[in-house]
């Protein structure tokens, strides 16, 4: 028997159909991937099998019973579990009572039972074998505890069928790997487990079979065994677009030195970095999650207080507190969380644009239209943004362009530094090549660039040199040319076997971190 | 470090604790001749209190949620028009029938217009302020209604036991029913999920209109019972009673550290904050000041308190 069975499904949104005559399967006992790149429909698929929307058309049997109802009880009823990606966690209640909600422990009198509740999160984390505070109230947590919270709520309802969607980001290699461990265990007990992730290289190691979804259709569905990296990205990314590989990174002129930090701290972290980065080169920053990348790309722009050391830009030094001395230094940063720090997605394209630049293009308190106007007009075409117009709010974007509207709102203040923190994440693969390409156009017309991702491909595809972080410190500069086998002709290979260094590196530096409070 | 971080931060949540003592004991030492610690003195503040503290649980509910009820005031001077217009025609037991009703009749529509149509309620119950008020007038031609039924003044505000005012006993139970749904039962999480994050609740199978619109449900419900022990206080219906508590009730339930924003509040604080407030319109008034100093006095405390709440970044 089937555990899950879609059959013709079809969703519009306003006219834009989300999913067109989809049929997915999924059975007991098997981890099915779920791929596809953003606005492919796997989520609009996921929320029509745990119920959050109605399907327009097509039919949907759980264990071989028709669901009829269409919301989120009736799908939990009939034993769908579904993480949401950091979505269905109360920043204002504790881990306990996040994983609970709704299915809260009771005492014999029929009230809540927080106690309870949280010894048997505590009971999952170790079955996790993660280490996450189930008092600790979830706003507090960083993103990486957050997903084990979402994780542990998904599993604790015990369910026949579990949906994973994008488990994995923000948590720490070691983590994954207890996370698939734990899949392994539900594997065998015969729960049926949907997995949703844009990195292969999981997919590979822990799915058995997938399903790939492209523009709301379905395209195939086949063991993996079937399925080598090269093919499932053929099939997400349809014939659009070319991988990463083939992005030429040119040769690089480096100019004289834009931006150089001495001995820069931060509140927490990082703890005393120095590089220099040079005008017409993109500088990376490698490292784990909490290695300081972040924090460093926040001091540099304004947004962290640096509390030591000192930042000097064409030579001279400057004292950075705010965004907009940042900006006025001709630093701009296009913020880790796109939606929450990157753009307003309620407002239009050329409203967001000119957000960095509204005193600029006033007269006497006044916006000058035309000028917003010109300004979305040159960027919409400048970094070929695909908006059904420049009136458009930005939510109705997909994720690759919304980043690319975030990228033209720093551009619009003419920055010479680019600092650029995870400009890829949650974007399909077609636009992830296309992003670091334009990385190295901006480069090549002169900027300096400082970008952090957590895919090393990317990095070294759009990087000259890689600064490798560590608990806060730099603790390597990495020439990229240095990592490349000029042996190999084969790009795509080359480009893996450089990762496959770069990755030992970081684990070397991880192996060298000083032990401290 | 890390320990001390703690006591910061406890110690800004608590403010309201912290901060009624002190201006107790303030009071305590420079009003000692006026008579402020004495007994009746103290009781007096839980009758001017009560009102306030009744509709101010509720409120907390309805601030957790993400909601608002501005409505409140007037719906508890209406109340006390219906109640006495009731007991007039029908007795004290169709009066406290019509209360109810009232109350009930205000928060569903109040509910249906902000969750159904989809009017914030902020909106909402900024118009159903003068439609209460406006039916209170109209009904009571302006005038006071009196009430002659002895036995509802006692029971709803007016009477004791022994020196302890009956209004202690309804803001106690109040209090505790309120604390007691908030932290220990499955409506009460629903209520501080569906302001804490209203996708995530929904994500999480929490049918959050439902909740809203108990909650707004619930705030007219305590309105009309704080009208009704308005009226049992002063053994009257006018549509003035109440006029403007609407602010002190909220000022009483952020004062208690509850989140304009949702997500956040605890009855136990909202009750102090309630005392709190009227402990300094208490002390503000032996002092001798003037109602025009008392306004302004009374609005940089509030101000302080919860300016010393607030967490700084």
């Amino acid at each position: 028997m089937t555990a899950v069975v879609m059959k013709g499904i079809s969703k519009a949104f306003g006219g834009v159909k989300a999913l067109d005559n989809v049929d997915f399967a999924v059975l007991p006992g098997e981890v099915h991937a779920l791929l596809g790149g953003n606005g492919a429909g796997k989520s609009t698929i996921l929320k029509v099998l745990n119920g959050v929307h109605r399907p327009d058309a097509g039919s949907i049997a759980v264990g071989g019973v028709a669901l009829t109802t269409h919301t989120p009880e009736a799908s939990r009823a009939a034993g769908i579990a579904m993480n949401f990606q950091e979505m269905s966690l109360i920043p204002t209640l504790s881990v306990a009572q996040n994983i609970f909600l709704t299915r809260e422990a009771r005492t014999a009198r029929g009230f809540l039972d927080d106690a309870a509740c949280e010894r048997k999160a505590a009971e999952i984390f170790a079955m996790l074998e993660v280490k996450v505070d189930p008092k600790a109230v979830v706003g507090t947590l960083g993103s990486g505890q957050k997903q084990l919270t979402e994780i542990a709520k998904a599993i604790s309802q015990s369910s026949k069928v579990l949906i994973l969607d994008e488990p994995s980001t923000a948590l720490a290699v070691s983590d994954v790997e207890r996370l698939f461990t734990f899949l392994r265990k539900l594997k065998a007990q015969g729960v049926a487990v949907i997995y949703v992730s844009h990195r292969m290289d999981e997919i590979a190691r822990i799915a058995d079979r997938a399903t790939i979804l492209r523009d709301g259709k379905h395209v195939i569905t086949a063991p993996l065994r079937d399925l080598p990296i090269d093919t499932m990205i053929e099939h997400i990314v349809g014939k659009r677009s070319k991988g990463l590989a083939d992005v030429q990174r040119g040769a690089v002129t480096r100019g004289d030195v834009l931006l150089e930090a001495r001995g820069l701290s931060g509140v927490h972290k990082p703890h005393n970095v120095s590089f220099a980065l040079h005008r017409g080169e993109v500088l990376g920053l490698a490292g784990l999650l909490g290695s300081g990348r972040s924090s460093l790309a926040r001091v540099i722009a304004g947004i962290e207080p640096a509390t030591e050391g000192e930042l000097r830009i064409r030579g001279e030094a400057v004292s950075i507190r705010t965004p907009s001395d940042a900006i006025a230094a001709g630093v701009a940063l296009v913020p880790e969380a796109r939606a929450t720090q990157g753009v307003i997605t309620a407002h239009s394209v050329a409203a967001n644009m000119v957000m960095s630049v509204l005193g600029r293009i006033s007269a006497k308190g006044v916006v000058n239209r035309a000028k917003a106007q010109e300004i979305a007009d040159d960027m919409i075409s400048r970094l070929q943004i695909k908006t059904a117009s420049r009136d458009h709010a930005v939510s109705t974007l997909s994720g690759g362009n919304q980043q690319k509207v975030v990228i033209g709102k720093c551009l619009a203040t003419d920055p010479d530094i680019l600092v650029l923190d995870e400009p890829t994440a949650g974007i399909d693969i077609g636009s992830k090549s296309e992003i670091v390409r334009l990385v190295r156009d901006l480069a090549a017309q002169g900027k300096g660039i400082v970008m952090i991702s957590s895919e090393l491909s990317e990095l070294l595809t759009a990087c000259d040199r890689i600064l490798l972080m560590a608990d806060g410190r730099a603790h390597q500069m990495i020439d990229r040319a240095t990592l490349d086998d000029p042996a190999e002709p084969d790009p795509g290979h080359r480009l893996q076997a450089a990762e496959r260094q770069l990755q030992i590196e970081i684990q070397k530096a991880l192996s060298q971190e000083t032990p401290h409070g | 470090m890390a320990e001390r971080a703690t006591f910061l931060a406890n110690w800004r949540q608590n403010i309201i604790y912290i901060g009624f003592v002190v201006i107790f004991v303030i009071f305590a030492l420079t009003l000692s001749d006026k008579g402020f610690l004495n007994p009746t003195n103290l009781l007096n503040i839980i009758r001017q209190t009560a009102m306030i503290a009744v509709m101010a649980v509720a409120m907390t509910f309805v601030l957790a949620s993400g909601e608002i009820d501005l409505s409140i005031g007037a719906v508890a001077g209406l109340t006390t028009v219906t109640v006495a217009l009731a007991i007039a025609v029908a007795g004290p037991f169709a009066g406290v029938l019509a209360g109810i009703a009232t109350g009930l009749a205000v928060g569903c529509f109040n509910g249906w217009l902000t969750t159904r149509i989809g009017i914030p309620s902020f909106l909402t119950t900024l118009a159903m302020m003068g439609i209460a008020k406006g039916v209170a007038m109209w009904i009571s031609a302006t005038a006071a209604v009196p009430i002659l039924s002895p036995g509802y003044s006692w029971a709803f505000g007016g009477g004791s036991i022994g020196p302890v005012p009956v209004l202690l006993f309804w803001m106690l139970v109040a209090g505790a029913l309120g604390h007691f749904v908030l932290r220990r039962t499955g409506f009460g999480r629903r209520v501080l999920a569906t302001g804490g994050g209203e996708t995530a609740a929904r994500y999480s199978g929490i049918d959050t209109a439902n909740i809203k619109f108990k909650v707004l449900v619930l705030s007219s419900s305590a309105a009309a019972i704080a009208g009704m022990l308005y009226a049992g206080r002063l053994q009257s219906g006018r549509f003035q009673l109440g006029e403007g508590d609407e602010l002190s009730v909220i000022a009483a339930a952020v004062l208690g550290g509850t989140s304009l924003f949702g997500g956040k509040g605890t009855v136990v604080g909202t009750i102090v904050g309630a005392l709190m407030i009227g402990l300094i319109n208490n002390g503000l008034i032996l002092m001798g000041l003037e109602f025009s100093q008392q306004l302004i006095a009374r609005g940089a405390i509030i101000i302080f308190a919860v300016a010393l709440s607030q967490k700084r970044a």
